[in-house]
Order: structure tokens, then C-alpha cells, then sequence
């Protein structure tokens, strides 16, 4: 179905939701997926629920065969190989088209964490910071399944703080190996990989990554962790004890492995925000299964209000998720389609358009985990007794869901990021933030003003997203002229300013899509963006005020609570009466839809 | 072998069905898919060409959200497709797209033609048969499985209570294919790539409408079947309640 305002090709400025408004056709939507994405959907929909779910049972059971057998299905269908480019055997296709599958394969935990860490995290050092030897030698094997990958930073002791690792590497007197001795913890589909991107400092001093074959002598994997969830998925610790790999190995430059660390897991976040979204469509599909057979008081469960609450919920979530994710990915292929492919600066090129949007993908890596664990937990409750046992799904998609809170950056970290890095963009002057943030406080203690007010089905919400936006700036700004560059040392006023962050960016997401949607009629759309602004503001009200009580006193503090009241002035709507329309519609349609 | 492929968009199996206005249909707004027979009329024609090398050509018939059916059978490995693009090709009987295909198909040698059995749909499982008769060609239905003669191809046929039969007939034929015989495919991303770089050629309602005839089939009323249930007491002694048990079982349910 052709879109009914065409995607415009300007490039966005990562970060600038702050202080911009969008227009329709800068935002990129999943009604705006072309029919060869469509085709993409459809492709990776089958296989997942023909080829992983049916054998999952299997999987779990640490079937490492069957494990890697999937993965040659998958790559067979070119599914390992979005993001290689096409001289290496790879798709070479845009973003959309790798969150579309990160997002499609995700409906059984264990596999989407294999697949991710070997088509990601395994594979994409290699395609961004290879050179045209390693490439060559590696990428075709990775995109055909033939080797699996992996990626081996964290240590016992050192994960979030990754820079602090004790693996050495020190090169052989011949000057033909570098001699790697050290260990790396929780790495995934170590138990059955054949090539591991492993960071270890060289001479104990300069960070730096290293291409290793399983087979280079001095290399061991150790035994299987025992996890909370994603049991089919292998996490084994890997014993580097004079481990030889050839100098050739060495992946980008010695002391710059950092570079390469950081911007693995940037480059990753966004399709681990889409598998979240994907696996919140999956639980809602269970729960909305269960609840249509079960009968509790002569009455199907699905009949209940506070049940259909719950499925409401789940659908608002998957809503809003799609918006923001697909509004990111969109922004980055736009910037991307800027690069010349066959310059020598193509990949760094690459690297940087994607870097742009940091802010945004942690964004949806944060959203994306938080909303999936919200999902399975309400499919365990509508299950009830049986969401507790292990022969029903809801079970094992619970504690499988735990873990994407936790890796490629705890949501912590990324909270940290969040904020960072759109202050760091502001002092810098790359974002006008400081100006915006002057002008705001210029505005509010002017006392109101009269606006133009927004129109449409959409306008208190147009109203609510513009005030949010204030709400960040406002308090971002009282944070800083508080604290000024010592603020990133508070971390709980980062976090809660961080929170106000997310939530405007992806209700605004969700507002934008269904704006856009809205020529077309979008009641369903327009309720779930409804319900989704209402309780982003409950969050956004809840941290602006614990960052306001934290920064100011007295008089000081009554000032700003004023100005803060003013700015979170909105009719309540009656979420009740939205949540009912949507649950029905889903419902009775056994699945999540958007119209 | 040249091999064309007759496929239809019908409504998603799962998808709750809710009727037209007029109550002759079912409404648009539903989501669609490749009628599962013609999935697997594909397939076996895309194995033929694997085998023995030519071309398969997808034709369908339907408004420009048929011609999804046409991309994903492009991108699956077909060659090249033909839309009869027209919402009014929708409301044809079987007579009528037969014709229509019929006419446009005219001028271009096939070897083969291949339907699925019937469309998940009307359920008619007669238009390959009248296009057959159209073209003056022979034709074979519930098609199980396709070898190659020199003389021309020998099929094996589903007849019923586990009997087969095998036809040995000259090309060119239509054969209408029965689901399940081979295993599907997925379209992969680099056929998906490659389809839209395919020939898709177009042809209008107005195109096709010389060769077509007032609709000799009509849906008059559709429903959806009512669900009753009703409580009868059967009053009187045991015996006599007895009696008339049975002979509700007999004469009004049917099962004894």
C-alpha cells in the first residue's frame, strides 16, 4: 500500500527532537515500508514461526546442532546478511530492513540472542573496522553461516566499565603473533562459534580487538553458565592461556579498541530495541489466545476489564515501540543514503550517520526491553497459575525477556548515555540545546503566553508532546546551571532526566505516526496514541518533579514547581473508555493490528 | 518448459470474515494472502523449470493489492508476471477469468499451465479447467505429481480412498495442482531484491473485456452460519421418554 505522504530525504540532526518540530513527511513509519520490506516481514514471519518456534523445545535443550543448523536456514535466506555488503556475499539492504528482521525473528528468546550476536555483534566489527584482507577472508563465511561469531568483551570483572579489562596481548618475539592470556565471561554462542571478535589490551596498556579462531592454539571455552532465561543460547566464559593469533588479526588500530567497542553496541541497539517489539507481539498474541479459551465465572477471561486492560496495554506498547523504532532506523537511512558506497570513506562515513542517532537507539534500547518486560509480565498474569508453570509459554518468555535490560549496555548505562551525550552535544554547540534552553526559561518566567494552538484529532496531544519537550529542556536546563559540569556525576538526575527524555521521544513517535495515519482514518491508531501520552506523562510528571525537589529549596523551589505545574496542565482523558476500544479490536482479532 | 502459473489473493485463513453490505461478499477491509493450492502450483512449477530449464510466468486477476501475490511469486523465482489489474475482476465467475486469462495469455506459447486446485475462497476449483477447454487443450486435476515423457508429461492424480491414478498426456495441458505435494519455499532477500528489477506487464478491465460474458454464476445471499442451541424437556415416564428419544435421534438429529 503506497504511503499517503511520501518519506522526504532530508537528513535529521540526531538529537534535535528536543528543540524541533517534525513535519509529517520527515517521519518514517511502518505504513511507509516498501513492498519489498513488506516481502521482508513476510519472509522472516514464516521462518521464525515455521522453522525456530515449532523446535524450540529442542533449542532450549541446548541443541547446538539444530542451533546452527536454523542459522544456515536462516542465512540461506540472506536473513545473517542484511548488513554485509553485497562483495562479500551479503543483502548490503538499509536499517529498516534489519530492524524488520531483528523485529520478525524475535518469537523465541534463546534464538533471537544467537542470531543477533552472530549476524551483530559477531559479524559487524568486521564489516565497520575490517580491513580489505579480514573482510575478504571472513565476511563471506560469517554471511553464509559457515563460521558463527561472537563478541568477547566483558570480564569477570569488568562489563559496563569494559575499558578496565585484564586479557593482555603482547606481541612474540618474531613480531608474528600477538600472545593473548586472560579470560572473558558471558559469552554468547561460545559453546559452538568460530570466530570471536575478543578485546584485550595490548602490553597491559592499549585496548585493541582481535580477530580469533577457535582453532588458534592457547584457545579454550569454558563451561555453560546457568542462566535465568535464554537457556537455548550459549554463554560460556573463553580461556585465553598463551593464546597465538596472527598479527594480521589485529582488527582496527592498537589503543583505539574502544572505538570499536562503544560503536558495536550503538550500531546494535536499535535492532535489539525492534527483537523487544517483536517479542511484545508474541506475548500479546499468547496472552490474547489464553484469555479468548479460558473461563472464569461462565465468561471467557478476555470479557474481564481488567484484563482487557492488560491486552490494551500491550498493543498501546507495541504501537508506540514500532513508531520509534522505524522513525529511528528511518532518520538513519536517510543519512545514510548520502554515502557513496565505493569511496575509500565508506564505511567510517557509515559508522558516523549511524553514530548520529546514539541517542535515539539507546533510546529504543531502553523503551523496547523495559516495555517487553511489562508484556510478559501481564501475559504470566492473564495466564494466572498457569503463567507459573513451565509447560505454558508465558513461563519461559518471562525469564527470557530479563536479560535485554541487562546486555549490549545495561539500561542504566544507557540512561547515562542518554543524557550525556545530548549535554555533551549541547556544550559543544553541535545542538542548539543551551539557546533553546535560554529561550525557555526567557518564556516561562515571562509567565504564559498564547501560543498557536494545534489542531486536529490529535491537538491536545500535539499540545501535551511540545509541553513534554519544555518539561526536558526546562529541567535539563535547572540540572545544569545547578550542578554545571559535575552534573554527570549525579546519576539519579541523569536517569530521571533521561526518563523524561524517552518518553517524549517515543510519544511523540506515536503521536506523529498516527497524525500521519489519520488522513486515512485511524480511530484504533489514534486511541492507542492516546492511551500511550497519557501514561508517558505520569512518568514524564513523576521524574521532573524528583529532579526539581533534588535541585532547589525554599522559594526557589515553589518557583520552579509553578513553572513546572504550568507546563503539565492537561485535561485528563478517559483511558478507560480507549482502552476498552482497543482491546476489543485486538481481541477479536487474536493479534496486534493498527487499524 | 514455459510454464504459466495461474494465482489468486484470497482473504487470510485466519482472518474474522465480516460480509458486505449487500450480503452477496465478504468487505475488503480484511488482510490477504496467495491461495494456498496456487503456493504450491508455484512451487512445482518452479521445480520444473529447475529440472528441465524455461520459464515460469504468474498471472493474476484483481485490484493493485493482487499484485502482491505477483511479487512474492517473483521474488520466489518466477520470471516474469501479468496483473489484469481491475477491481471488477474480483466479482468474475469461473467462466469469466478464464476467458479473461485466456485473452491474455493469447499469442504467448505455454507448454504448461498450472492452477491450484481451487481458490480458498469461492472454492470453485473450475477455472483451470474451463481455460483448458478454452484453449482446446487437455487438461488433468489434483495433480500429485509432474515426470517429463518425450512425448509429453505423465501425471499422478489423487483419486479418492487412497487411490491414484496415472495419465500420460501430450503438451501442451492445463493441470490444476493439489496443495501439499512439495514443500514451499520462502522467498529469500536476495530473490525479494531481485524481483522488482521483473517484467510485470499490465492489463486493464477495458483490455480484457471483449472477451468477457455476463456472469453465468451468481451469489445471491451469503451468511454466516448461525449457531443455535436449544433445550428441550421430554416430559412423561421413562418408557415413553425413551421412545421419543430415539426417535428425535433418528428423524431430527440424524445420528442413529
Amino acid at each position: 500500500m503506497a504511503t499517503a505522504t511520501p518519506v522526504s530525504r532530508k537528513k535529521i540532526t540526531g538529537g534535535s527532537f528536543l528543540i524541533e518540530e517534525r513535519q509529517l513527511d520527515e517521519v518514517f513509519t511502518p505504513e511507509d515500508f516498501t513492498d519489498e520490506h513488506r516481502q521482508i516481514a513476510q519472509t522472516t514471519d514464516e521462518f521464525a514461526l515455521k522453522e525456530i518456534a515449532p523446535v524450540a523445545d529442542k533449542l532450549e535443550k541446548k541443541d547446538w546442532a539444530l542451533t546452527r543448523e536454523l542459522l544456515t536456514k536462516a542465512s540461506e535466506l540472506g536473513l545473517t546478511s542484511v548488513e554485509v555488503p553485497e562483495t562479500y556475499g551479503g543483502m548490503d539492504m538499509d536499517k529498516v530492513s534489519a530492524a524488520i528482521v531483528a523485529e520478525r525473528i524475535a518469537k523465541y528468546g534463546s534464538f533471537v540472542v544467537t542470531f543477533g550476536a552472530h549476524s551483530g555483534i559477531g559479524t559487524l566489527p568486521i564489516v565497520y573496522f575490517g580491513t580489505e584482507e579480514q573482510k575478504r577472508k571472513y565476511l563471506p563465511k560469517l554471511a553464509t553461516a559457515e563460521f558463527v561469531g561472537a563478541y568477547a568483551l566483558s570480564e569477570s570483572s569488568s562489563g559496563s566499565d569494559a575499558l578496565n579489562c585484564r586479557t593482555k596481548a603482547v606481541l612474540s618475539p618474531d613480531g608474528k603473533h600477538y600472545i593473548l592470556n586472560g579470560e572473558k565471561m558471558w559469552i554468547t554462542n561460545a559453546s559452538f562459534a568460530d570466530v570471536f571478535i575478543i578485546f584485550a589490551k595490548v602490553d597491559g596498556e592499549k585496548f585493541s580487538a582481535f580477530i580469533v579462531e577457535k582453532t588458534f592454539p592457547g584457545f579454550a571455552v569454558g563451561a555453560e553458565e546457568h542462566k535465568m532465561g535464554i537457556r537455548g543460547s550459549s554463554t560460556c566464559p573463553l580461556i585465553l592461556n598463551d593464546c597465538k593469533v596472527p598479527v594480521e588479526n589485529l582488527l582496527g588500530e592498537i589503543g583505539k579498541g574502544h572505538i570499536i567497542a562503544f560503536n558495536i553496541l550503538n550500531l546494535g541497539r536499535f535492532k535489539l530495541g525492534a527483537g523487544c517489539v517483536g517479542g511484545a507481539r508474541t506475548a500479546l498474541q499468547d496472552a490474547i489466545a489464553y484469555a479468548k479459551q479460558r473461563k472464569a465465572f461462565n465468561t471467557t477471561i478476555s470479557q474481564f476489564g481488567l484484563i482487557r486492560e492488560m491486552i490494551a496495554d500491550m498493543a498501546v506498547d507495541i504501537w508506540t515501540g514500532e513508531s520509534a523504532v522505524y522513525r529511528t532506523v528511518g532518520m538513519m537511512d536517510v543519512a545514510l543514503s548520502e554515502i557513496d558506497k565505493g569511496s575509500p570513506d565508506a564505511t567510517r562515513e557509515t559508522r558516523k550517520a549511524i553514530e548520529e542517532y546514539a541517542v535515539e537507539c539507546s533510546i529504543i534500547k531502553v523503551w523496547g526491553s523495559e516495555a517487553l518486560d511489562r508484556a510478559v509480565d501481564a501475559t504470566v498474569q492473564v495466564y494466572g497459575g498457569y503463567g507459573f508453570v513451565e509447560e505454558y509459554p508465558a513461563e519461559r518468555a518471562y525469564r527470557d525477556s530479563r536479560v535485554n535490560r541487562i546486555f549490549e549496555g545495561t539500561n542504566e548505562i544507557n540512561r547515562l548515555i542518554i543524557t550525556g551525550f545530548l549535554m555533551k552535544r549541547a556544550m559543544t554547540g553541535q545542538l542548539p540545546l543551551m539557546p533553546a534552553i535560554k529561550r525557555l526559561m526567557d518564556e516561562v518566567l515571562g509567565g504564559p503566553s498564547m501560543s498557536e494552538t494545534p489542531e486536529g484529532p490529535l491537538a491536545a496531544e500535539k499540545a501535551i508532546v511540545a509541553n513534554a519537550k519544555k518539561i526536558a529542556l526546562f529541567t535539563a536546563g535547572a540540572a545544569s546551571q545547578k550542578y554545571m559540569q559535575a552534573l554527570v556525576d549525579q546519576q539519579e538526575i541523569m536517569g530521571a532526566l533521561a526518563d523524561i527524555i524517552i518518553e517524549t521521544y517515543c510519544m511523540e513517535s506515536a503521536v506523529l505516526r498516527a497524525e500521519k495515519l489519520a488522513e486515512r482514518g485511524a480511530e484504533l491508531a489514534t486511541a492507542m496514541t492516546q492511551v500511550y501520552v497519557a501514561r508517558a506523562m505520569v512518568t514524564i510528571e513523576a521524574a521532573a518533579r524528583k529532579v526539581i525537589a533534588a535541585i532547589a529549596e525554599g522559594d526557589m523551589l515553589r518557583t520552579q514547581m509553578a513553572i513546572l505545574r504550568r507546563l503539565l496542565k492537561y485535561e485528563p482523558i478517559n483511558t478507560i473508555a480507549l482502552r476498552e476500544k482497543i482491546a476489543a479490536r485486538v481481541i477479536e482479532q487474536g493479534k496486534y493490528v493498527t487499524a | 518448459m514455459k510454464i504459466l502459473v495461474c494465482m489468486k489473493q484470497v482473504p487470510q485463513k485466519d482472518a474474522p470474515l465480516k460480509l458486505n453490505e449487500s450480503g452477496t461478499w465478504i468487505r475488503e477491509d480484511v488482510s490477504y494472502e496467495v491461495n494456498e493450492p496456487d503456493a504450491y502450483a508455484l512451487e512445482e512449477a518452479l521445480r520444473q523449470k529447475e529440472k528441465h530449464g524455461g520459464e515460469v510466468v504468474v498471472i493474476t486477476a484483481g485490484p493493485a493489492r493482487a499484485q502482491q501475490v505477483l511479487r512474492e511469486a517473483l521474488a520466489k523465482g518466477a520470471d516474469r508476471a501479468i496483473h489484469l489489474e481491475d477491481a471488477g475482476f474480483v466479482g468474475l465467475d469461473a467462466f469469466n477469468t478464464a476467458r479473461a486469462f485466456a485473452a491474455a495469455i493469447k499469442d504467448q506459447p505455454f507448454d504448461l499451465i498450472f492452477t491450484g486446485l481451487q481458490s480458498d475462497d469461492y472454492g470453485f476449483a473450475q477455472t483451470g479447467v474451463i481455460l483448458a477447454e478454452l484453449l482446446g487443450w487437455p487438461h488433468a486435476t489434483i495433480i500429485m505429481q509432474i515426470e517429463k515423457k518425450d512425448s509429453g508429461i505423465r501425471v499422478k492424480r489423487e483419486l479418492e480412498a487412497g487411490f491414484f491414478q496415472y495419465v500420460d498426456m501430450p503438451i501442451p495441458a492445463v493441470l490444476t495442482i493439489q496443495s501439499g505435494i512439495n514443500k514451499l519455499r520462502y522467498a529469500t532477500l536476495i530473490g525479494i531484491k531481485q524481483a522488482k528489477n521483473k517484467p510485470m506487464k499490465k492489463v486493464t478491465l477495458a483490455e480484457a473485456q471483449s472477451a468477457l460474458a455476463p456472469n453465468l454464476q451468481q451469489i445471491r445471499r451469503l451468511y454466516i452460519p448461525e449457531k443455535t442451541k436449544k433445550t428441550e424437556l421430554l416430559q412423561g415416564g421413562a418408557a415413553e421418554v425413551a421412545k421419543k428419544l430415539v426417535e428425535k435421534l433418528r428423524d431430527e438429529a440424524r445420528v442413529i
